[in-house]
């Protein structure tokens, strides 16, 4: 199998490394050759978070560059245009149309551009908008919107159904997994057919 | 049956590898990107791991270990290794019994570090071997083959990652403990371990020898191996470049070091003369470059095509070597960044709220509170290293005249775990030699920008049991300081009276703030509202910088709103207000 180039951006906070981890993990019970890089340290102070999750026969390096992504999830708006360089020519963008206010936004230095959607639109690949809030919340909680995004781009790797609903069993904790498996299924509902 | 497999970061695989090779002690200061690993190891209970308040404590910790005949594990970031590098010198001359490591893990690219110094000059430096590994399950296999080694060569063992090793996560093929069947007793043998003129003058050979059978180990042991493509483009490659060139040049012949220092000499000419270009390809300093251009060998390409700052990529090696750029798509231009940002209910907000109004120099250290030089607070102005900030601004204070001039006033700002770390001293001889500056001891009860460590403060160890919790008031009266004032953070007048008081005063005051970290402690109190009404759209309490607030604009009108999901109810906002328009 070719090396599948997943990127994932979002904002500390929201879920970004556990749903890299059931990624991951999924891959690894496909016995596909895995390799997941982060750089955390300061994420949690509200920074830019991006992880990166590679897997296919045979992986070697753990970062994937730009223009070499599959799949670039964004789990909200800013971050998904911001990395939007790292998509590679015909690949897939999935994102959560949410807005989270960089400080630099809430202290009024910077402005929020209004035209996210629009310019992520003109990069011209196939490109599926989702509330990955409002579908978590309709699943019983918007922190669970990471897993909606994952369910999303389930949609598009042709791994099993059962192992992705395994897996979610598997890392998440037990009074939290039917809350995920239901935003898991309403994520890659949402995308198809369109 | 299989074995036992599992995806490992490389500092959770460094923390598998010394269990598996019967370590029987860690010790460590965290530091991005080593704090994991003994986050790790303290998971496995056959190992005795601590915290040690500095680098160099944790490295005489792991020596007195060693010497009793533990094998044993000490790990720092790059600029840690600088704090412990006066016994990692003298202990290069004593030598081990049980086998030691230092992780040494560095930070191409200063991810999360003030600096970018490459740590493999220390094993040439310190004269002791270096390894790197370059994925996870070498961050487990290498680590058994350097204990052996350092029994071996009776040597401490320096282990190098890089933040890509450290942090990217691969698949380990997992093993079991094997216990060390080496007698754990002290032993007195004052030739080999007090290093007097007398004892040093007989050790210093020994190392000179060392390195010499190094050499020769160098050339045979598989941690260094030859992978033999087409030899018209040969590379010499180590840790996670290693990766990049096999996945860029997967034609080219390799030479990956996993022993870095010393180098094989026989075994680098041998590869050179059979391939027909010989690159270097190191992140870093041209370590491998200078040494080899030394031995006479002809390199082809090395720090020309791949530069000593930064970091490398799959990418970036095809772009050097082959002059093929990939296509990309524009980046999207001039989006406001999303720096870090203290958390909502953080208590350096008001702190830094204040000194910025006083418009005094701010001599600061490292930890969350030195996020108090970003925008739009901006109110710190030096920073260097551990511990450094009240040594400073006593420095400054010395040479600047003292007016009523409010910018030529320091206050150096240090925090808990900092301040345990190497800011005692400073304060001491600030006391000592008369000082007249102003020193601010913030206190959150842990070790914030590394993720909420324990510390000598916090009450509790590394496995979480009890232990002491350091009167830091106390400390700084038995250094024979008067006046020692605690301010409420949360409480704006309190701040800045009190600071005012404080740098008028023509003696050495010192402030400590204690409030715990709202993050590691999880405290919120009910979030605050603004009444739209009152709100002026003045923007003052926007420059508190709380990630809780924004302006919402409608029409003509404009007004601050507060996210209730994000607000910690701390009340910083509300004091700035001037129309009365936040509240409860």
């Amino acid at each position: 199998m070719e090396t599948t180039n997943i990127l994932l951006a979002g904002v500390g906070g929201q879920g970004v490394l556990l749903a890299s981890q059931i990624f991951t993990s999924v891959a690894i019970e496909a016995d596909l050759d895995v390799k997941q890089s982060e750089v955390h340290g300061m994420s949690q102070r509200g920074g830019s978070v991006t992880s990166h999750v590679r897997f296919g026969d045979k992986v070697f390096s753990p970062t994937i560059d730009p223009g070499e992504a599959d799949f670039l999830i964004g789990f909200e708006r800013l971050e998904t245009l911001r990395n939007i360089h790292c998509l590679k020519p015909g690949g897939t963008i999935i994102y959560n149309t949410m807005r989270i206010n960089p400080s630099s936004v809430a202290s009024g230095v910077a402005e929020y551009p209004d035209d996210v959607a629009e310019q992520i639109a003109a990069s011209g690949e196939k490109t599926y908008a989702i509330d990955g809030l409002g579908l978590g919340q309709q699943a019983g909680n918007p922190r669970s919107a990471n897993v909606v995004m994952v369910g999303a781009v389930s949609s598009f790797l042709s791994l099993p159904e059962s192992l992705w609903e395994a897996k979610i069993r598997e890392l998440l904790p037990p009074k939290l997994v039917d809350l995920n498996l239901k935003a898991f299924h309403l994520g890659r509902e949402a995308v198809k057919g369109k | 049956m299989s074995k036992k497999k599992a995806i490992l970061s490389g500092n959770e695989a460094i923390a598998r590898g010394v269990w598996e090779a019967g370590v029987r002690l860690a010790s460590a200061y965290p530091g991005t990107p080593s704090t994991e690993i003994l986050e790790n190891v303290k998971n496995y209970k056959d190992i005795y791991s601590e915290w040690a308040p500095n680098e160099k404590v944790a490295l005489e910790v792991g020596i007195g270990s060693s010497i009793a005949g533990a094998r044993t594990l000490v790990t720092m970031k790059h600029v840690g290794v600088n704090v412990a590098a006066d016994p990692l010198f003298t202990f290069s001359y004593t030598g081990v019994k049980g086998g030691l490591i230092l992780v040494s893990a560095d930070d191409p690219a200063m991810h999360s570090s003030q600096n970018e110094q490459d740590n493999r000059n220390y094993g040439r430096f310190a004269k002791i071997p270096v390894i790197e590994p370059s994925d996870s399950q070498e961050c487990k296999d290498f680590v058994a083959v350097a204990l052996d080694l350092s029994e071996e060569f009776d040597t401490p063992v320096m282990y190098r990652t890089t933040t890509r090793t450290s942090h990217s996560k691969s698949m380990v093929t997992l093993g079991e403990r094997t216990e060390q069947s080496g007698k754990i007793e002290l032993e007195k043998n004052m030739p080999k371990y007090t290093m007097l003129p007398v004892s040093a003058k007989k050790r210093h050979p020994l190392v000179e020898e060392r390195i010499v059978k190094l050499k020769e180990y160098a050339e045979t042991t598989p941690l260094n191996r030859v992978e033999y493509h087409d030899t018209k483009i040969g590379v010499i490659t180590n840790g996670i470049s290693y990766q990049y060139v096999r996945e860029a040049l997967p034609e080219a012949s390799v030479l990956k070091l996993g022993l870095t220092y010393p180098l094989p000499e026989n075994k680098i000419k041998e590869f050179a003369a059979k391939v027909d270009q010989l690159m270097i390809v190191e992140e870093g300093d041209p370590f491998f470059e200078d040494q080899i251009k030394a031995m006479g060998v002809a390199v082809d390409h090395g720090k020309d095509l791949f530069p000593l700052i930064g970091e490398f990529s799959v990418a970036f090696i095809k772009k050097q070597v082959r002059g093929i750029a990939v296509e990309l798509k524009d980046a999207a231009a001039d989006l406001p960044g999303r720096p870090p940002a203290f958390c909502p209910g953080c208590s350096h907000r008001g702190i830094f709220t204040i000194l910025k109004k006083l418009k005094v120099f701010v001599s600061g250290d490292i930890g969350c509170y030195t996020l108090g030089a970003l925008p739009p607070i901006s109110a710190m102005h030096s920073c260097i290293c551990m511990g450094a900030s009240i040594s400073m601004g006593h420095g400054m204070a010395k040479v600047v005249e003292q007016s009523d001039d409010m910018s030529q006033k320091v206050v150096s700002v240090i925090g808990d775990s900092t301040f345990f770390h190497s800011g005692m001293t400073s304060l001491l001889n600030c006391i000592y030699n008369k000082s007249n500056s102003v020193a601010m001891i913030l206190d959150n009860r842990t070790t914030g920008m590394t993720g909420g460590q324990e510390n000598p403060g916090s009450g509790r160890t590394l496995d979480g049991e009890e232990a002491i919790s350091a009167d830091i008031p106390a400390l700084v009266k038995a250094f024979g300081i008067k006046n020692v004032v605690k301010i409420d953070p949360y409480n704006l007048v309190d701040i800045e009276e009190k600071m005012k008081a404080a740098l008028a005063s023509d003696e050495m005051v010192v402030v400590v703030v204690e409030a715990p970290c709202v993050l590691r402690y999880r405290i919120s109190h009910p979030p605050l509202k603004v009444d739209p009404g009152k709100c002026t759209g003045c923007k003052q309490c926007l420059k508190v910088s709380c990630n809780a607030l924004s302006l919402e604009e409608q029409g003509d009108d404009s007004f601050v709103v507060i996210d209730p999901n994000m607000c910690a109810g701390c009340g910083i906002c509300a004091q700035v207000c001037k129309f009365d328009a936040i509240g409860k």
